[in-house]
């Protein structure tokens, strides 16, 4: 018994592995280097995760598809899915045991693209289930359409939506410029006159709390109906959260670092330019990346408010009219990706230009 | 040669704290003005000429500023017709006629607060799930933050027509919407704020043999409060543009975004201003009875005298 | 020593602090003469006004009565002409530059042009023994070698005087030992002044030529002791009764104005 152990705690222990009572005498422990030893635990361990990791997906993918064969049975023969039990019974076993794969595979963090299994495979699974029950259960179309009828129309309708995206992208780009560069241009100014700074900042906190997105009927007035009114809206929404971001930057660098630049008798645009602004950054590009989102959606909800016949919140609107819901739909998943693609975009900026900031060391 | 150094002004305590922090802000608030009227009178401009050449008289600058000021659909609104249009419609009317506007108000405001309530409550449980389950965590956390890239509110329009189809009053749909809206935030915030005890603080628990519930509400809920009530302000203000914007769509006829629609289909300027005004000041007030909250909770909690 | 100015003259130097409550005397009545190319060390318990009036003579703060002159010129005239070389406790490096251009900040400030700031850089760097270090980032280095980039920034303008406000504190023994050792090497061969802020004894002995006793609430000098030990020192002589007896003074000068409420 004893002996048992003791074998045990010496395997663990690296030392000469003398099997006591064939306690997982496997581990080949001849080799006496430990960082080459640990390293090669370090692989074997990340091979077998990818392997589980494999396993896991294959067998996700077989139930998937077992319940949508199931599914396709029962639709062609024109019964409803609550009157087969077949299909209940796959779909349940199949949540079971995605749930529990999912909490497994969710721990998995080496090697790195392994990260992405977890929000991947509940991505589809979503969207699976989404399928699932509209088809299964015949959910009109006018409440919501299943995926496959939303990328129908992505694609059918293309000629018509990719003008549309168009024509918002110019506004959301011209305001986003505008207001971001305004922002920031207050914010130096602020800089310089403190008073200045004092007076501005309270109103742009208020600002927050106010639905700025009203002003697009004044902008439709003063601007008219074509994308510039919509970029000037777009522009008001994204000005105040980069002028508070930036203030919030310059003043979070160190007393210090401030103290430093006295002692180098450096002017106030030399501290700027090279202590204030690079130590900045990553505020600006937090304001940056909420004002990417919030550009977009100004630009589409001022589209509501009048419009020449393209603009994807004009589509969106006059769709809905007419009950189109899964050109709506397209029209979404169009902003969406769009949206996705330019928040993405400025990650990426993001990282190469504030590379050494300690949120990117674990 | 020692020089000798200037020596410090005696710094006189300052008497009130109210001078040195309210005079910039009022500044700047007197100057908008200033500008406001200028702009007013900018804007105004080519309609009055227009206006007063067709009358035939001789005019000249007081004429043009003072018809600039007193337009009836003027381009821009110089503010006191703005206040004065604001102050009739709350003071001419009873609270439930449609033209007062506290009466719209009050329709954008169940809106916002019911989703604000659901959207509060839909955060915190989410973000209790994402600090305890790793499959939420690592699974549903990064869709979380991409379905804010998704316009939301581009599906306002179509999940008030069908919520509406479906039979629920516009009221449940534009609640939809703002808890949409607003309970991203207080996920984020509330995951922050749970996460954000110490590993010190964590350890003396485990030394207690607390179990997760015991330490979800004696050490990781307490210490999310501020985080709290930070997301909740933000929060708020997105549901307050939830409800506004799902009043859009359907030809509403209550509530401040229906207002502003009316006033933007029948060119009445000083109607959308008075009604964003109201919208403003709803807004600052709910972000500020969020931050009474927050005061009141801290001072219950202790953490302030 | 020269006939030149010396590099600091304080006399009668005070510094109140009006703070919310009540007035803070950080500096009271501090009389001192720092001659050009001494290493003097500044020592005291916390609060006593070491750092502060380093911070004075550095023109980071005013002093409220009194004069400070430094090379012969106000505090401010000094810093403008960039005079001295500031070291902090901290390595104050900026991570988003690489060592090379940490060094070169002052440079480029000062608008030296691009090869000679590379050359000058790259030479205070050998000086701190950092060569081969130059494209590593700040984050990459061990904290010591963060100081040492810190020193190899403040000797970059090659200024006449050094300002160290505990730049070892933060270190372990080990290295604090090495790097006082490498201190001593680098003064001995460029004779700047070094003026010298610690809490430790044995580094005040150690080091410096001068040791300046301070004392706080309020803070002032209590003594200066000079420090007899011979030049060329080496770590071993902190095992020598002469050390010994030059930290004992040093002690029993700190019991007496040390108060512990």
């Amino acid at each position: 018994m004893t002996g048992a152990v003791n074998s045990a705690v010496n395997v663990n222990a690296g030392t000469d592995a003398r099997t006591g009572a064939g306690t997982g005498a496997g581990t080949n422990l001849s080799a006496t280097d430990p960082a080459a030893m640990s390293a090669t635990v370090n692989m074997n361990a990340g091979m077998r995760q990818s392997g589980f990791a494999l396993g896991a997906v294959a067998v996700f993918a077989a139930l998937m598809a077992l319940s949508t064969w199931i599914l396709l049975q029962v639709h062609g023969s024109g019964p409803r899915a609550q009157d087969t039990p077949a299909l209940w019974l796959a779909l349940a076993v199949w949540a079971v045991l995605a749930g529990l794969m999912l909490n497994r595979l969710a721990l998995l963090q080496q090697p790195k693209p392994l990260r992405l299994l977890a929000p991947g495979l509940l991505g589809a699974a979503l969207l699976f289930i989404w399928e699932v029950g509209v088809v299964g259960w015949n959910v009109p179309r006018v409440l919501l359409p299943a995926p496959h009828a939303v990328a129908q129309a992505l694609v059918t309708r293309w000629e018509v939506l990719w003008p549309d995206f168009q024509q918002t992208a110019i506004a959301v780009l011209a305001g986003y410029a505008i207001g971001c560069g305004a922002g920031l241009a207050a914010a130096l100014l602020c800089d310089r006159v403190d008073f200045l700074r004092r007076g501005l900042l309270p109103l742009a906190g208020l600002a927050g709390a106010v639905p700025i997105v009203g002003i697009a009927p004044i902008m439709v007035m003063w601007f008219g109906f074509d994308w510039h009114s919509k970029a000037a809206v777009a522009a008001v929404v994204t000005f105040f959260p980069m002028l508070v971001n930036t203030l919030a930057g310059l003043a979070a660098t160190d007393a210090m670092h401030r103290d430093l630049m006295r002692t180098y008798a450096a002017s106030h645009n030399a501290t700027l330019a090279k202590l204030r602004l690079p130590g900045a950054l990553p505020f600006i590009f937090n304001a940056l990346k909420i004002n990417s989102t919030l550009a977009l959606i100004s630009a589409i909800v001022a589209e509501f408010f009048g419009s020449p016949i393209y603009g994807l919140g004009f589509r969106i609107s006059a769709e809905v009219a007419r009950m189109n819901v899964d050109v709506v739909w397209a029209a979404i998943t169009l902003s969406a990706l769009a949206g996705s693609l330019f928040y993405g975009l400025i990650a990426l900026m993001e990282r190469g230009l504030t590379f050494w900031h300690p949120s990117y060391r674990q | 040669m020692p020089v000798p150094v200037p020596t410090r002004q005696a710094v006189a305590a300052p008497s009130g704290r109210w001078v040195p922090v309210m005079l910039p802000v009022l500044v700047v608030v007197g100057t908008i003005l200033l500008l406001w009227y200028a702009g007013a009178v900018g804007l105004n401009a080519p309609q009055v000429t227009e206006r007063l050449n067709n009358a035939g008289n001789p005019w000249g600058w007081s004429d043009l500023v003072s018809a600039a000021w007193a337009m009836e659909r003027p381009v821009l609104p110089a503010p006191h017709q703005v206040a004065l249009d604001f102050y009739r419609s709350l003071v001419d009317h009873d609270i439930d006629n449609p033209r007062n506007l506290l009466f719209h108000a009050g329709v954008t405001l169940s809106a916002t607060l019911l989703g604000f309530g659901l959207g509060l409550l839909l955060g915190v449980v989410l973000a209790v799930g994402v600090v305890h389950s790793p499959v939420l965590d690592r699974g549903l956390l990064p869709w979380i933050i991409a379905s804010q890239t998704i316009p939301i509110l581009a599906i306002a329009p179509m999940a008030v027509v069908v919520l509406g189809s479906l039979g629920y009053p516009p009221l449940v749909s534009k609640a939809v919407i703002s808890m949409y809206l607003c309970f991203f935030p207080i996920v984020i915030g509330m995951v922050k704020g749970l996460r954000s005890p110490e590993v010190l603080q964590m350890d003396l628990m485990r030394t207690y043999s607390a179990s997760r519930p015991q330490l979800l509400w004696l050490l990781r809920l307490p210490a999310a409060v501020p985080f709290l009530f930070a997301s909740a302000k933000v929060a708020i203000a997105a549901s307050l543009v939830g409800a506004i914007v799902g009043e859009l769509p359907t030809g509403a006829q209550a509530g401040l975004g229906a207002r502003l629609l009316q006033g933007s289909y029948f060119g009445q300027t000083v109607q959308i201003w008075s009604a964003l005004v109201m919208a403003s000041l709803l807004g600052v007030a709910l972000v500020g009875l969020v931050s009474l909250a927050e005061r009141a909770t801290a001072r219950l909690m202790g953490t302030r005298p | 020593m020269s006939s030149a100015a010396p590099a600091v003259v304080a006399k009668d130097l005070s510094l109140v602090f009006q703070t919310a409550d009540s007035p803070v005397t950080a500096l009271s009545d501090v009389n001192l003469t720092i001659e050009r190319g001494e290493f003097v060390s500044f020592i005291g318990p916390s609060g006593c006004g070491k750092t502060t009036l380093m911070r004075v003579i550095a023109d980071l703060e005013r002093a409220t009565s009194g004069s400070i002159s430094v090379n012969g010129m106000s505090a401010e005239a000094a810093r403008l002409q960039r005079a001295y070389g500031y070291v902090f406790q901290a390595a104050a490096l900026y991570p988003w530059r690489n060592v090379l251009k940490n060094v070169m900040l002052p440079l480029e400030i000062m608008g030296v042009p691009a090869a000679e700031r590379d050359s000058r850089a790259r030479q205070q760097l050998a000086l701190v023994g950092l060569t081969g270090f130059e494209g590593k980032y700040p984050w990459q280095l061990s904290g010591g070698m963060q100081q040492r980039v810190s020193i190899a920034r403040a000797l970059a303008l090659q200024p006449q005087m050094l300002l160290m406000d505990e730049p070892f504190g933060a270190l372990d023994e080990i290295t604090r030992d090495h790097l006082n050792e490498q201190l001593l090497r680098l003064w001995e061969a460029t004779g700047k002044t070094v003026i010298f802020v610690t809490h430790s004894i044995s580094e005040a002995v150690f080091l410096s030529q001068r040791i300046v006793v301070m004392s706080p609430r309020p803070g002032r000098i209590l003594e200066v002791i000079d420090n007899p030990l011979p030049a060329g020192r080496l770590l071993d002589m902190r095992e020598s009764p002469g050390f010994a007896e030059v930290a004992h003074r040093v002690r029993l000068a700190l019991r007496a104005g040390h108060s512990y409420d």
